[in-house]
């Protein structure tokens, strides 16, 4: 016997009807939200439908392979996300996000995977894999957004400060310190504020989903007493990782500090 | 002849996009004892040949030899410890005056070295300030005010060079007169081995203060008098 109760397509509809409510807001109030509303109802249902799709295939075939192309493509999303959402930019930040969200997610993965679900099949269980990769990204991706925006405008605003600092023979990185842990700070701030009200103020969509499908409650707590230490890990790393990437760019060998090289996106590319 | 201090060879900057030269092929020798004032008109590359000589920019072209020879990429720190550069619109830090006199102590090129207070108050002295000027709050200076901690931040670390940009710019005749005096007697002290460089707008300034007088227009420089 099931522990829970099987949707069908009929039930799944008497929940989309629902919007109607949204609807009538907006013709009542005038809120010209009716095309948006209608496009966002149907890319929910088709996106949703469709990575149902994937992810059954890949539950299926349970190839490494293939794995590891679906969990690539997550990460690849997700450094692509990371890089837009700052209004600034320097050459090579793709690169920088890429590698800081790469490394960051798959280390933490990767050691959920060997060291604490030992009972999987394997390390590649699709099962296990994908849904914490998503969660790790999904929740690190903020804390590295953060961490990039800070940096990049702590080395803006406080241009003239590092450069006084410089002028007097500070290295590169006493000149960057101040700029570097602010930035660091701010990145790490939400997910320790999460820690500290989980369970208080909300549970957690993981564990929520975990009930939903009868799990035991205390099981469902310890999977996310996991989550929620790979998940500051990852933040910690990523951040970390970016921010001393962009050092790297913007503070060269000779303790030079390459003000003009961070340029401000342009409009459009921002509000992506 | 003997070797400059401060050399600059051939240097030349590009614009940010690679497409025009701030400044191409200049060079200049700044011997011990070098009182240099540098005019030219507004955008002709003063503060971009000053942050070059300073080694806070990278050069596209030539290079800044100290003492004869290119400064190494780590020891680039060192060499601004000894040719110091100072900006127009000169930065305090939140705290007090004295917090700001005692900042560079906190570099790891200066930490084998001490603050003195006595050594600032003497020089207060000369400004007719006392010690309580030591307390105030860096954020309620006035301009002059701020200038004159910035210059002695600079001065108390007996720099070889200095590279000074337009440091009165702003300021009432007083101050000016008092910022001028503190380079010269910083010059006078060990008069065979320091030089300076001073970008100033203003001719009278630049009889008062130079014994060589150069000017930059349109990337060149042009040395204008010189009597040692």
């Amino acid at each position: 016997m099931k522990s829970y109760v099987e949707l069908s397509a009929l039930q799944v509809g008497a929940a989309a009807l629902l919007i109607l409510v949204n609807a009538a807001i907006s013709l009542a109030l005038r809120l010209r939200l009716e095309r948006s509303l209608l496009i966002a109802s149907v890319r929910t249902i088709l996106q949703l439908l469709l990575i149902g799709l994937v992810l059954q295939w890949v539950f299926r075939v349970e190839q490494i392979i293939i794995v590891v192309a679906l969990l690539s493509i997550m990460t690849g999303i997700a450094g692509y996300t990371a890089f837009t959402r700052s209004a600034h930019a320097y050459t090579g930040m793709l690169l920088d996000t890429m590698v800081a969200v790469w490394a960051s997610s798959w280390f933490v993965l990767a050691f959920a995977m060997f060291a604490v679900l030992q009972g999987s099949r394997s390390w590649h269980d699709p099962q296990y894999a994908i849904p914490l990769l998503g969660m790790i990204l999904g929740n690190t991706l903020n804390g590295i957004t953060l961490g990039l925006a800070g940096v990049l405008d702590g080395f803006r605003s406080g241009r003239d400060q590092i450069e006084t600092l410089l002028t007097l023979g500070a290295t590169r990185w006493e000149a960057a310190r101040a700029s570097i842990q602010k930035a660091l700070t701010t990145a790490m701030t939400p997910i320790i504020n999460s820690m500290m009200v989980v369970g208080i103020v909300s549970l957690p969509g993981m564990m929520t989903g975990q009930l939903l499908s009868g799990v035991e409650p205390m099981e469902t707590v310890k999977y996310q007493i996991v989550i929620m230490f790979l998940i500051a890990s990852a933040t910690a790393l990523g951040s970390v990782g970016v921010v001393l990437l962009a050092y790297r760019r913007l503070f060269n060998r000779h303790h030079q500090f390459r003000y003009d090289a961070i340029r401000r996106r342009d409009e459009r590319r921002t509000r992506e | 002849m003997e070797v400059p201090l401060l050399e600059a060879r051939g240097i030349g900057r590009q614009h940010r996009e690679g497409t025009s030269w701030l400044l191409r092929d200049v060079s200049l020798a700044i011997r011990t004892g070098d009182r240099i004032a540098l005019t030219g008109p507004t955008g002709s590359g003063k503060t971009v040949f000053l942050r070059s000589l300073a080694m806070l920019d990278a050069v596209d072209e030539g290079a800044v030899l100290w003492q004869a020879e290119p400064v190494v990429a780590d020891e680039v720190p060192v060499y601004r410890s000894q040719g110091i550069y100072l900006t127009q619109r000169a930065r305090l830090f939140d705290g007090t005056v004295e917090k700001n006199l005692q900042l560079p102590y906190s570099l790891a090129v200066h930490r084998h070295r001490h603050y003195s207070r006595d050594n600032i108050v003497s020089y207060l002295d000369h400004l007719g300030r006392d010690e309580q000027f030591l307390m105030l709050d860096s954020a309620n200076l006035s301009g002059g005010e701020t200038q004159i901690v910035a210059l002695l931040r600079v001065i108390q670390l007996d720099p070889t060079i200095l590279l000074l940009d337009e440091p009165t710019a702003s300021l009432d005749e007083g101050t000016t007169q008092q910022i001028e005096e503190l380079v010269s007697e910083w010059m006078s002290v060990v008069d065979s081995r320091r030089a300076f460089v001073w970008v100033t707008h203003d001719a009278a300034q630049a009889d008062r203060v130079a014994n060589r007088t150069l000017q930059l227009r349109d990337g060149q420089l042009i040395e204008l008098e010189s009597n040692p």
